[in-house]
Formats: C-alpha cells, sequence, structure tokens
C-alpha cells in the first residue's frame, strides 16, 4: 500500500511537471510607441507591425528557452509624442512591468530622452527608424540606417548620374544637421567645391548649397525659386531632409515651378510608402528615395510578409486601421528587430540582457530583402536599394546596392581629406 | 499668518507635509525592495514631477482665478526655469559625454569650436552656468524680467481678455520656435538630456532622487502660503477687485497696470522654480515644453482642481497627471478619451472644479430645505466667479 502511494504522488509529481512544461509560459516584451500627438501617424504603423511579429512568432510556437516554449505578451503603452513621457513610459516598463526588451522610439529626441533610463536600469532598446549616427549605447540595437546606408548611398547614385550641384534642403534639428555635415565633407572628398564653414556661397565658386527650415514650414516659394536658379544651369539636384508635412507645400511649390525630377530630381530621405498615405502622390513622381526595404521587392519573403500582414489586419483588434495600408522600411525593421532578438534569446538560452546582447552579435535573419546580419557595433549589415516614386505611392527600385554595413560614426566612413 | 490661514489650509499643509516629507520618503528609503509598503525610485521622481507641475498649476491660478488675467503661456516660464538649470547640470557632464570633450555633446557635432573659437567653443553666455549658484539665480531673474518687459507693455497698452491669452500663446510659441533653431545655442530639438550631476551628486542615486523630491515638496508648501499670504492682503483684495471689474479699481484711483505686472512677474518666478526642479526629476527639457498646448494642459489642470482656490490646482495638476500615467499604461488606445470625458464632466457638472464640490453639495443641501433662498445664493454665487 505504501509503495502503491508513493507511486501515486511520484506520478502526480510528474503529470503536474509535465503540465509545466506543457503550459506556455510567458515573456512581457515593451512596446513604446506614441499612439497619439503628433507622431502618432507615423509610430501606430509600427506598434502594428510589432503586434503582427508578435503574433507570427506566437502562432509558430513563441520563445524556445532550454526547451520550454515562451509566449510573447506585449505590454503596450503610449508616451503620447510627449519626450519627458517617454522617459517615464521606458522606466514603468523597465521597472514595474519588468519587461525583457523594448521595441521602441522614432524620433531622435526620443531615443535622447530614454537612453539614460536603459543605461541605468541595464535595459534593451530596438530603434528601428533612420537616424544620424554618433551614437553607439550597449542597450541599444539600431535595426535602422546609418547615414553610410542612405545619404552616401544616394550621393553616390546622383553622381553617377551626372549630377553637378547639391542643394541640401533640411528640416532644422539634429537629423538633417548631422546628415548634410557628413554629406558635405563626403561631396568636398569627391571634388565638389563646398563652402567652407561659416563661408558664404557664391554661385559661381560653389557647387552645394546647404538651407533648413523650421518645423511645420509652409512657405517654400523663395527656397523652390532659389533652387530653381541654383539648377538653371542643368546637372542639378536636391538632397532633402525635410520631415513630415512640411513636404506637401514644398512637392507642390516645386512642381508649380515647373522643375521636374528630369531637370533637377530630389532624393528625400524621411519619406516611405507609409508617408504617402498622407501626400500628394502625384507632386512627387520620378524623384527619388533610399531605402533598406521597398514593399514592391520583389522576393518570396516579401510576398509573404505583405500577404500574412494584410490577413492579420482582417482580424486585427479593434482601432488597428485596416484599409489602404502598405509596409515600408521602419515596419520591417521593426519586425527584423524582434526575429533576431528571439533568436539571439534562444541561443543565450536566457532572456537576461547581457547575455542576450553577446548572443545578438552576428545574429543571421533571412529578411524580405535578403539577409541581414547584426555587427558588434549594435548595427545590420543591411542590403540598400534605391527607388523612384510611381503615381500609386510604391517605389520602382532602379538600383541595389547589395549588402552595406552600417557604420553609425562618420569619422569611421568618411574619407580622409 | 494665523488669520490668513483657515482650517481647512492647516490640514492640507499638515497632510502634504507629513506625506511629502516623512512618509514617502520613508517609505523610499528603509522598507525591503521586494516589501509591500516599499516605494521604488521611479515613483519619488514620478511623484516629484507631479509636484513640479502642481507648483506650474498655482502659478497659472495667481493669474487666471485670482486676477482674471488667463495666461496661455506659462509653460514659457517653467522651460525657461529648467533650461536654466539644465545648462547647469550639460556643463557639469564634463569629458563623461559621447565625444569625451569638456563640450556639451551636441556643441562638438555641431561644430561650434570653429563658430566661437574665442572661448574654446562654449559660447560666452554659457560661461557663468558652471557656477550652480548663478544658474539658480538666473532661474528666477530671467523670466522675471522678460514677464517684466513683456507684462510692462501688454499692461501698458491695456490688453486684456481674450487679447492678453493670445499674446502669452503668441509669445510662448515664438519662443518654442526660437529654441527650436539649432543656431540658437540652446540644443536645437533635442534639448538638453543625458545630465550626470548635481551639485557634485548622482543624479541616479536614489538618495538625490529623494533629496530632489523633498525639494520639490517644500517648493510646492511655500507657494502655497505665499499664494495664501498675498492673496489674504491688502493687495490680494485689489487683485480680486481687478479681477471682477477693473474699470471700476482704476476709477478708484489704483494703478491696475502695476497690480498685474506684479502678479505676473511673480507668477512667472513661481513657474519657472517649478521647471528647474522638474528638470533633473525627469532628466530631458527641450523646446516642445513651451509648446503652447503645455500651457493650455496647465490651464486644464486649474480649470478641473477649481480655479480662485489654492487647493484646486494642486488636486487637478496631480490628479490628472496620475490619471494620464495610469491610463497611458493600462488603456494606451483610450485614455485620451478617458480624460475627454472628465474634462467634459468637469465643465458640465462642476463649474467650480473638484474643489467646488464640498460647496456645491451644501448649496444642494440648502436647496433641499428651503427652496426660496436658494435663488439668491445661486445669484451670489453667479455674480462671485464673474471675472
Amino acid at each position: 500500500m505504501k509503495t502503491n502511494l508513493s507511486k501515486l504522488f511520484g506520478g502526480l509529481a510528474a503529470l503536474l511537471l509535465c503540465v509545466q512544461l506543457n503550459a506556455a509560459e510567458t515573456v512581457k516584451v515593451g512596446v513604446l510607441h506614441s499612439l497619439s500627438g503628433t507622431m502618432a501617424i507615423s509610430e501606430t504603423s509600427l506598434k502594428d507591425v510589432l503586434l503582427f511579429t508578435f503574433d507570427e512568432i506566437n502562432n509558430a510556437g513563441g520563445i524556445k528557452v532550454k526547451g520550454k516554449s515562451h509566449k510573447i505578451q506585449p505590454v503596450v503603452v503610449d508616451p503620447a509624442s510627449n519626450w519627458p513621457l517617454f522617459a517615464e513610459k521606458a522606466e514603468q516598463l523597465l521597472v514595474q512591468d519588468k519587461v525583457s526588451v523594448v521595441f521602441g522610439c522614432w524620433t531622435s529626441v526620443s531615443r535622447k530622452s530614454v537612453l539614460p533610463v536603459f543605461e541605468r536600469h541595464n535595459g534593451l532598446l530596438f530603434y528601428p527608424v533612420q537616424y544620424e549616427g554618433e551614437e553607439q549605447s550597449k542597450n541599444i540595437f539600431y535595426t535602422a540606417e546609418a547615414i553610410n546606408q542612405q545619404a552616401t548611398p544616394a550621393v553616390d547614385f546622383l553622381i553617377a548620374d551626372g549630377r553637378k550641384k547639391f542643394y541640401l534642403l533640411g528640416s532644422d534639428y539634429v537629423y538633417p544637421r548631422t546628415t548634410n555635415k557628413v554629406l558635405k565633407q563626403y561631396l568636398r572628398s569627391k571634388g565638389f567645391r563646398v563652402p567652407a564653414d561659416g563661408e558664404e556661397f557664391d554661385p559661381i565658386k560653389h557647387d552645394v548649397y546647404e538651407e533648413y527650415t523650421p518645423f511645420s514650414h509652409q512657405d517654400y516659394q523663395t527656397i523652390v525659386a532659389r533652387i530653381k536658379k541654383f539648377s538653371a544651369g542643368g546637372k542639378a539636384c536636391v538632397v532633402s531632409t525635410l520631415n513630415g508635412d512640411t513636404n506637401v507645400p514644398f512637392f507642390k511649390e516645386f512642381a508649380n515651378a515647373g522643375l521636374t525630377s528630369e531637370t533637377c530630381p530630389v532624393v528625400s530621405f524621411s519619406i516611405s510608402e507609409d508617408e504617402f498615405r498622407s501626400l500628394p502622390t502625384k507632386d512627387l513622381v520620378g524623384h527619388l528615395g533610399c531605402w533598406t526595404y521597398f514593399m514592391s521587392i520583389n522576393s518570396p519573403e516579401n510576398k509573404k510578409f505583405i500577404a500574412d500582414f494584410k490577413k492579420w489586419l482582417t482580424t486585427a483588434p479593434a482601432g488597428v486601421e485596416k484599409n489602404n495600408r502598405v509596409t515600408c522600411s521602419p515596419m520591417n525593421l521593426s519586425r527584423i528587430g524582434v526575429y533576431l532578438w528571439k533568436q539571439a534569446v534562444e541561443k543565450a538560452g536566457s532572456f537576461e540582457v547581457d547575455k542576450v546582447r553577446e548572443a545578438m552579435y552576428g545574429q543571421k535573419f533571412k529578411a524580405p530583402t535578403g539577409e541581414v546580419v547584426m555587427q558588434t557595433n549594435h548595427h545590420l549589415k543591411n542590403p540598400v536599394f534605391i527607388g523612384e516614386t510611381l503615381a500609386n505611392g510604391q517605389f520602382k527600385i532602379i538600383k541595389s546596392l547589395g549588402a552595406v554595413p552600417g557604420e553609425p560614426w562618420s569619422a569611421k566612413f568618411l574619407p580622409k581629406l | 499668518m494665523r488669520r490668513t490661514l483657515s482650517k481647512a489650509d492647516y490640514w492640507f499643509l499638515g497632510l502634504v507635509a507629513v506625506t511629502g516629507l516623512v512618509i514617502l520618503p520613508c517609505l523610499n528609503a528603509f522598507p525591503p525592495k521586494e516589501s509591500f509598503f516599499h516605494v521604488s525610485d521611479f515613483k519619488v521622481s514620478l511623484y516629484g514631477k507631479y509636484l513640479c507641475y502642481a507648483v506650474l498649476a498655482l502659478s497659472v491660478d495667481l493669474l487666471w482665478g485670482y486676477t482674471g488675467l488667463l495666461s496661455l503661456g506659462q509653460a514659457l516660464f517653467f522651460a525657461l526655469g529648467g533650461y536654466a538649470l539644465g545648462m547647469h547640470l550639460m556643463l557639469m557632464i564634463g569629458e563623461r559625454g559621447v565625444y569625451k570633450s569638456k563640450l556639451p555633446d551636441f556643441m562638438v557635432f555641431l561644430e561650434f569650436p570653429a563658430k566661437y573659437p574665442d572661448t574654446a567653443g562654449l559660447p560666452a553666455h554659457w560661461i557663468p552656468f558652471y557656477n550652480f549658484w548663478f544658474a539658480t539665480g538666473a532661474v528666477i531673474w530671467v523670466p522675471a524680467l522678460l514677464a517684466l518687459v513683456f507684462g510692462y507693455l501688454a499692461f501698458r497698452s491695456r490688453i486684456k481678455g481674450v487679447y492678453f491669452s493670445i499674446l502669452t500663446q503668441a509669445l510662448t510659441y515664438a519662443a518654442c520656435l526660437m529654441f527650436f533653431r539649432n543656431d540658437f545655442t540652446f540644443g536645437g530639438n533635442n534639448g538638453l538630456t543625458d545630465f550626470k550631476d548635481i551639485l557634485g551628486q548622482n543624479l541616479n542615486s536614489p538618495a538625490t532622487k529623494r533629496w530632489l523630491f523633498i525639494c520639490s515638496v517644500v517648493l510646492l508648501l511655500l507657494t502655497f502660503l505665499l499664494c495664501r499670504w498675498v492673496t489674504a492682503t491688502k493687495f490680494g483684495k485689489i487683485q480680486r477687485a481687478i479681477r471682477d471689474s477693473e474699470n471700476r479699481v482704476l476709477f478708484s484711483g489704483y494703478a491696475t497696470a502695476n497690480y498685474k505686472l506684479f502678479i505676473f512677474v511673480l507668477a512667472a518666478v513661481i513657474a519657472s522654480l517649478g521647471g528647474a526642479l522638474f528638470v533633473p526629476q525627469v532628466g530631458i527639457i527641450n523646446p516642445s515644453e513651451m509648446a503652447p498646448e503645455k500651457s493650455l494642459e496647465a490651464v486644464v489642470w486649474v480649470a478641473v482642481g477649481g480655479r480662485g482656490t489654492l487647493v484646486g490646482p494642486i488636486i487637478g495638476a496631480v490628479g490628472i497627471n496620475a490619471l494620464k500615467s495610469y491610463s497611458t499604461h493600462s488603456w494606451p488606445e483610450y485614455w485620451l478619451y478617458i480624460l475627454g470625458a472628465l474634462f467634459v464632466f468637469v465643465t458640465v457638472f462642476l463649474p467650480k472644479g473638484i474643489a467646488g464640490i464640498p460647496g456645491q453639495l451644501r448649496n444642494l443641501k440648502k436647496r433641499m430645505s428651503r427652496p426660496t433662498e436658494n435663488m439668491i445664493t445661486a445669484q451670489v454665487s453667479t455674480a462671485d466667479t464673474k471675472t
């Protein structure tokens, strides 16, 4: 009898253990994107694609750590395009919810606001939006395009296209300032005549003009007139780092002035497929974009990504915009971030930040555009493409540049003078 | 002082002082981290932030509730205080920045050394901010000076009512655009961030956070007492008379412009002190803190809490911000609806805000017992709130 009892208990214990093994463990993951305020229009798409990716992973069995399967349990918060609130929400995610990783941020200032929080609590952040570099925190992985994966390849393309004069136009904040600073030095090294710091632009002596407009600037008449004069001799182009809604009056004025993509092409670094939802596409036809992803990329992985995302949208929770949705580079890079983190966790066999960080280095993923690799400098090696805007708000790929290793420090990729 | 403080004031001040100066700091310092009673460092800084907002709300109320000047630019002074202290904290980072330079990082990549070669890249107006006491002084005199000049021009020209509101809003918007510019030397859009320490103390250590919180409590208590004192003196009576009928005060021989100017400058300094304590606890100051909507938010806190009272704005600022913190986390998709519904509810059913609830209840009770007299009290109370 006694032995029977002990067998019974043994059996029960084994059963309980089995139940425990099979019961889905969960892992909390933070989503830190503005769902209200000025940035909501861009960032909501990233929240959507993250939720889609979590479902995709959960349906495929979750994350396997030491034989146990962990389902991803997202904790979505709304930092409301308010930079101090970004820091508060980041700390809340790390301290209260104890999330293993956070995916989030769009603007540089939001990243700068949360960076001290992630370093203090040794958290992990994945940042998916093209940015100015000059930063490499051990607590952030930048799946975003660095300047040498977007700006310099685009300028190379324009030079090869025979462009002789460059008009650098941007909104006045850190990303355009840094990009143009790098581009000026880059153009100087290619033999173009760039005004020195503090030197007045002289149409006879110089080939490069630099200008900034405030946020939400509406009046582009004077600037477009100046561009027209600048491009009068032919072979000129505009490198635009204008952001958000200022693009609407700029491109309207540009078209009104009779400038076209043949006479003076504009290459924009802040306009992807998702932005076309709020832009007058017909004014942008023929102008250029440079990203590490286009929705029009023709690969089985990309077709599956788009189809699955659209299918997910039909069953998506209330509040998710279901019509006219597209995919774009920041969305693709958000999804890549989640998969790289999953692989790193599985390799490390742990959710601990220090172990995951080590396992991240060299992590490879077959993305819709081809293979991407996480480098030890926390940036991706990622294929770069140049596309031409079509009337339907898509890009026609006119050049593939192959995989470019991202480099945050401009001093390392700029040729020495 | 004794005459000016009511029994309710003593209770409120006592409650804030005991909770803020004794209970919360002790619960943060002593119980072990796992304990149910432990208040985390994160919470301490968060509450400190609410208290700074409460100081801002008091400054709005001093103008709007007591003098009838609806300033829609009060966040500008809050942000200026933040910038003044932020500049000092920025210089104290020293060579621990990304570029290991003595200059703040943004000055390095914007090539300030080439622009300001005489001072090794640091613009001349930044240099005195190495001194903590100069920065603290600037927290007071910079907004005071701006308020003095702006107020002098506005009140001399007899600008009042909605025109005053529009002008203050324009002022803060103009300042916001100016601070956004990188050439303005205050860090542009990214503002000032990644501070390391204050007066040699590590800003991330629990003790520093606790002290900053205690400073916020003390600032709030002192502001409360100051406001109570100002509004209870003869000066305060004239202040309210200006609110209720400025022309009558003017014809009685008072130079109302001077009274308004004084209160405008005082409110600016109070807001600025709140901003100065806000920055080290939050860790960032950038121009969006002076965007017009921030000032509007502060007005909403006062309206919800109850204008023309001193307890109301504090309840409004702390309550709404706590609700915002909670709901952006628990209902990220719906928090705007929750706050919106609250504002509509308060405007429709609580015209005197949360602080007016006891009065409303008393009125209701009177109305129940003596229906005829209620007409008179209703008339009196509307005359009371006329601005």
